[in-house]
């Protein structure tokens, strides 16, 4: 029985692939994320705890949701960015350009596939911590919608960064030099109100400082900003960043000659 | 009938450069046509445009009657393009691939005996479960073709499909086009080899700097190159006087180009009269080779 009708089987084939794509090297896209996260929370953990509370919460339990976060989001990004990149280089893209598939179906299939793997990633991070540390979730739903938003806005981003990279070493500079120093300094391992009131008004030019500001919400029930607005700036900007990359889409940018 | 391709007035420019100077073209279903010009002639472009993977500057081009940039989706579903370059998803196997080209145009598991047929027909079956990058030149070029029939439209567009393909596999390869053109598909071929389209094609255009400088039968475009060629091998040069008549030469090897075949004589006793020895002689029908090299200026 089909029960997927064959006007959506175009758009679910797409996202079906981009799942496959990274789960079939998922030792590089889960596995060493993963293992990436729980390095950071080792070292950290062995030099501050005991050292430094935030909200009245130790340091290592504090760490855990802004490392789980910041993974999230950078797999997210990289799940649309990199297929498009390769796509393009590699020059397969053109399978898909070639089919029915509207821009509004391709951007929700990589979409859709970005937030798979931030999730799988959240996920297996979470899974493995909770083994060593005691770490509730207060707001589940909370914890779920600042998932499912940050890696939206993030795969939304990708999409942007594939369309817009024409090379490997354009990909690597948009990672390193916009992605990286947004998710270092949006508080993943310090409250904002640890920094000068200078640095703590930078922080909240930061997107996504109210990602990881409302996901640790969601853990502990403190933030240094009320989850509602953290998670109506996160919707806000990814709406915006959506709208631009379906407006490059429809235009066809670097896409259709 | 509704014209498998309609182009209206098409031009293309990237900048400055005028890619397509304002094609006209209509190709009828079930014709097997064959679209010839030297690299940098439009071709690409041309076959871009149908696909939709570029935008005209100005005009219109239709596949089936649908408009390839207002009724996109009719139009891709109408359209199966394979591309020139070996491009080939590096994570995926060849059945994988098939299934997931047939996906995006809304077929399921229904289509799969269909997948199965081309993966046969084309000679992959050995190939389905191996992935694409571990695939041969030839079986990856198997692939492209079969990727471009999983939907099964009814015009099929081959950008150079046979470069760099062996004989045996060229041949394999035409006699399966050669069935879905009697199936009723309208096939569109660019090739190099003009041997192919000679052979292949009922139409052809030529085309040269963006723009169509012959459109016809084939047959007709042969009639305009009259007469006959000889092939001479000389033990000593061409006498001046016949010089005019040469179309291509290599040495003391001359091809001439005569307008009848009276003409022979003529030549052989001027070669004779020089006290040249003929060494090797042969007459040979004027092929579209010498229509592209008249019209194009260029083999």
């Amino acid at each position: 029985m089909n029960l997927i009708s064959s006007k959506m089987r175009g758009p679910w084939t797409l996202f079906r692939k981009e799942l496959l794509r990274f789960w079939r090297v998922s030792f590089q896209t889960v596995a060493a994320p993963v293992m990436t996260a729980l390095l950071y929370l080792l070292v950290f953990s062995h030099v501050l705890e005991g050292r430094v509370q935030v909200h009245g919460v130790n340091y290592t339990s504090f760490l855990i949701p802004g490392l789980i976060m910041m993974s999230v989001l950078q797999n997210a990004f990289a799940n649309s960015s990199s297929s498009l990149i390769q796509s393009k280089v590699m020059g397969n893209l053109v399978f898909v350009l070639l089919t029915p598939i509207s821009y509004l179906e391709f951007f929700l299939a990589f979409l859709a596939a970005a937030i798979a793997r931030g999730l799988v990633v959240g996920l297996g991070i979470y899974l493995v911590v909770i083994v060593f540390i005691d770490l509730p979730i207060i707001h589940p739903l909370l914890v779920l919608a600042f998932t499912i938003l940050g890696s939206a806005l993030l795969g939304a981003f990708g999409i942007i960064a594939g369309m817009w990279a024409d090379k490997f070493d354009q990909m690597a500079a948009f990672q390193n030099f916009i992605i990286m120093p947004l998710s270092f300094l949006s508080g993943v391992f310090y409250s904002i109100h640890s920094l000068p009131p200078f640095w703590q008004e930078v922080s909240h030019l930061n997107p996504f400082f109210y990602i990881i500001d409302g996901f640790r919400y969601g853990f502990f029930g403190v933030s240094d900003m009320s989850p509602v607005v953290s998670l109506s700036i996160v919707a806000l900007s990814f709406f915006a960043i959506s709208w631009l990359a379906l407006h490059m889409l429809k235009s066809g940018y670097k896409l259709r000659g | 009938m509704i014209p498998a391709i309609d182009i209206e007035q098409v031009q293309k420019h990237y900048g400055k450069l005028q890619a397509l100077k304002g094609i006209n073209l209509t190709i009828e279903q079930g014709e097997f046509f064959g679209l010839l010009g030297p690299n940098g002639a439009g071709k690409s472009t041309l076959i871009n445009l149908l696909a939709g993977l570029i935008r005209p500057t100005t005009g219109k081009l239709s596949v089936m009657g649908f408009d390839v940039q207002t009724q996109y989706r009719q139009a891709r579903h109408a359209l199966g393009v394979v591309p020139q370059e070996l491009v080939f998803d590096p994570f995926f196997n060849v059945r994988e691939m098939l299934r997931f080209q047939a996906g995006y145009f809304g077929l399921g598991p229904e289509n799969d005996a269909w997948v199965d047929e081309i993966i046969e027909c084309l000679g992959l079956t050995d190939k389905a479960h191996t992935n694409m990058r571990k695939l041969s030149g030839g079986m990856k070029r198997r692939a492209l073709i079969a990727q471009a029939l999983v939907h099964k439209p009814p015009v099929i567009v081959l950008d150079e499909p046979t470069a760099g393909v062996d004989v045996e596999l060229r041949q394999m390869m035409w006699e399966f086009i050669k069935r879905l053109n009697r199936e009723g598909h309208t096939i569109i071929l660019t090739t190099h080899y003009l041997e192919e389209a000679e052979t292949l094609c009922s139409r052809v255009a030529m085309m040269k700097q963006g723009q169509i400088v012959a459109l016809d039968s084939t047959a007709n475009l042969l009639k305009k190159i009259p007469g006959k060629n000889l092939r001479l091998k000389l033990a000593a040069a061409l006498p001046e006087a016949l010089r005019p008549l040469i179309r291509h030469e290599e040495g003391n090897e001359y091809m001439l180009a005569l307008t009848e075949v009276a003409q022979v004589e003529r030549v052989l006793s001027q070669i004779r009269e020089a006290n040249i020895v003929v060494e090797d002689m042969q007459l040979i029908e004027a092929d579209l080779e010498d229509v592209f090299v008249d019209l194009v200026g260029q083999p």
